[in-house]
């Protein structure tokens, strides 16, 4: 850790002064999202890891992996399979489920999610089936290509579905979340292939590892430095404190798969770790969401700034006070 | 000034129809909130004393589509909105009895605001919240299927989720009452006109001139609220004149509808998932091998 990261993670910088602000008896002026966190973080957290093991899958069948290339897609098989439980759990009418797929709608990006997880579904089963029986081998290449190009807009759309809200934490930080999303999922899929692959295939696995840590951590930090009074609920509370540990968590597996490369248990344990970073990076970001939504505070000050300074720009510099 | 019901696709929609709650006329009789319940109804939701004032019923949400607040203010009268010192001082902190100035007691009957453009239809997955052709917004309960995005996509925290039933509810605007020529059921049952419903175009220029005629008598703190067709949801069907802060009601001050910002979001997003699908092809293409 550099020290500049620590001041950052240690000192909240006072970017916007604690000033008081009006409110109707403390209430939110939001009403928190009703999802429940172990349905949507967990959903987003496998959704992530099946939609970038297809894109890892289809590399290492490429390129010669058999081994990586087969655990990746049952991986993501068994990932988007939960993933669908979670999300027809949470709905309030389990059994309207099929509603989802009624309408096509690009200004929803649960729509769009909807067809994608129905599209990509049954293709990396059939990829996963193709392997595991040797049946059909062009088919279930063919269908490995096409899961491994909507993988990661898999993995990636979660950031769009929660961003596209009035949630202050998740809508201000709709730049980074699709970078935070795509980074923890790259590093998930990385995890796994270094927890169940032979160090002669996981090489693959490592790298991208490496990349999703340092993408996913260079996008929590652009969101803390980048929100002001809204980064406060990705820094203190339940979501602070679940980031912070993801953060350490894929540092320290970096570290691990880094330094010792070509062996087995330092590769697992850092794949665990790298899943278990992930994991939490996505409940973090959860729980950030909804305590920015209950508190009036993210709500109501800075649309405050902003209409004072629209007022303040439109009003010419000259003109005396009102 | 576009027209809701046209731009969805409505060929010839009738004029598009709402709110204008002129709160300096509330007297928080509540008529609205049991005449909304009654005709709609809906279900009891909740029977505690909140320590509010006079409102227990705390807020809109998925078994309240009227709510009265009840604001007590102490201090001097604020300045109109955009005045110097129109920074509304905080009211938790207000200690009844020790502070200087009269009380103020504000009342307000708050609605579904109907947006022109509005996130909780914009988000809706299932097509279940629909534009009517009168402008308006409203949720089909036959096709819900409690997915929850709108609760968290409305910039005003209106539509909520019923407990034990599952479905996102809100206000309806009495879908089934003006269909036919009748009023929403509170406006008929408000007493002093605080409610007023009618065409949108006809109710904008009514609180103009109510706003000018407050204005005139010296009321200073009367602002609109949701009535300009530029603010961020394209002007509400539902509007306000309000005699403080809207926060100080439990309004945001500036919302804006989350899609807005939809199309930068997705093209992140590719750009993301594009750099992703990257990074798995080249770590295997230069990744060490056997």
């Amino acid at each position: 850790m550099s020290p500049r990261r620590r001041r950052e993670a240690g000192g909240e910088r006072p970017t916007v002064p604690a000033a008081e602000f009006a409110s109707y008896y403390g209430r939110p002026v939001l009403k928190p999202p009703v999802w429940r966190s172990l349905d949507i973080a967990g959903y987003f957290f496998l959704g992530g890891l099946a939609g970038a093991s297809s894109a890892l899958a289809a590399g290492a069948s490429w390129t010669g992996r058999p081994v990586l290339a087969r655990n990746a897609q049952v991986a993501a098989v068994g990932a988007v399979g939960l993933s669908t439980a979670a999300l027809v759990h949470d709905l309030g009418r389990p059994a309207r489920f099929g509603n989802m797929l009624r309408v096509a709608k690009p200004t929803s990006p649960m729509s769009v999610g909807s067809w994608l997880l129905a599209a990509y579904g049954p293709l990396a089963g059939a990829a996963a089936l193709s392997t595991l029986t040797g049946r059909l081998p062009r088919l279930g290449r063919a269908a490995g290509t096409a899961a491994a190009v909507l993988g990661p807009a898999v993995a990636a759309y979660t950031a769009v579905l929660i961003a596209d809200t009035a949630v202050p934490a998740w809508h201000e930080a709709h730049r980074e979340l699709p970078f935070l999303f795509a980074g923890s999922a790259a590093a998930a899929a990385g995890g796994l292939g270094l927890l169940t692959v032979p160090p002669a295939e996981s090489g693959p696995a490592r790298l991208l590892s490496l990349a999703g840590a340092a993408t996913e951590l260079t996008a929590a930090t652009l969101i803390r430095r980048r929100l002001g009074l809204v980064a406060r609920p990705y820094r203190a509370g339940r979501g602070g404190r679940l980031l912070r540990a993801a953060e350490g968590l894929t540092l320290a597996a970096t570290a691990a798969a880094a330094a010792a490369p070509r062996r087995r248990l330092p590769s697992a344990l850092a794949g665990v770790a790298l899943l278990t970073g992930s994991a939490l990076t996505r409940f973090g970001v959860f729980h950030a969401g909804v305590d920015s939504a209950r508190d009036p505070v993210y709500t109501v000050r800075p649309q405050r700034e902003r209409l004072r300074a629209r007022r303040r720009a439109e009003r010419p510099a000259s003109a005396p006070g009102g | 000034m576009s027209d809701p019901a046209a731009d969805t696709g409505y060929a010839d929609p009738p004029p598009r129809m709402g709110f204008f709650t002129d709160t300096s006329v509330c007297i928080g009789c509540k008529a609205c909130e049991v005449a909304c319940k009654e005709w709609n109804a809906i279900p009891e939701d909740g029977m505690e004393l909140t320590g509010m004032s006079y409102d227990n019923t705390a807020g809109l949400g998925a078994s309240t589509w009227r709510h009265v607040a009840f604001v007590e203010r102490r201090g001097p009268v604020p300045a109109g909105p955009g005045g110097e010192g129109g920074e509304p001082s905080p009211q938790g902190a207000a200690t009844p009895g020790r502070e200087e100035g009269e009380l103020r007691w504000l009342m307000a009957s708050d609605v579904c605001k109907h947006c022109t453009h509005a996130a909780c239809l914009d988000v809706c997955p299932t097509g279940a919240l629909f534009r009517t052709e009168f402008g308006t917004v409203v949720v089909q309960e036959d096709v819900c299927n409690g997915c929850g995005y709108c609760i968290p996509a409305c910039p005003y925290g209106v539509i909520d989720q019923r407990r034990g039933d599952g479905r996102a509810w809100k206000c309806t605007l009495c879908y089934d009452r003006i269909s036919t020529g009748l009023e929403p059921a509170c406006a008929k049952a408000c007493p002093t006109e605080s409610i007023q419903y009618g065409p949108v175009e006809e109710l904008r220029e009514r609180a103009a001139s109510r706003l000018a005629a407050l204005q005139e008598a010296g009321v200073r703190q009367a602002r609109l609220y949701g009535a300009d067709p530029d603010d961020g949801v394209g002007g509400a069907g539902a509007f306000f004149l309000l005699l403080d802060e809207p926060e100080v009601y439990g309004l945001p001050p500036d919302p804006v509808v989350t899609t807005r910002d939809l199309p930068s979001m997705w093209r992140h997003a590719a750009v993301a998932a594009a750099g992703l699908l990257g990074a798995a092809v080249l770590a295997c293409l230069t990744g060490r091998r056997r």
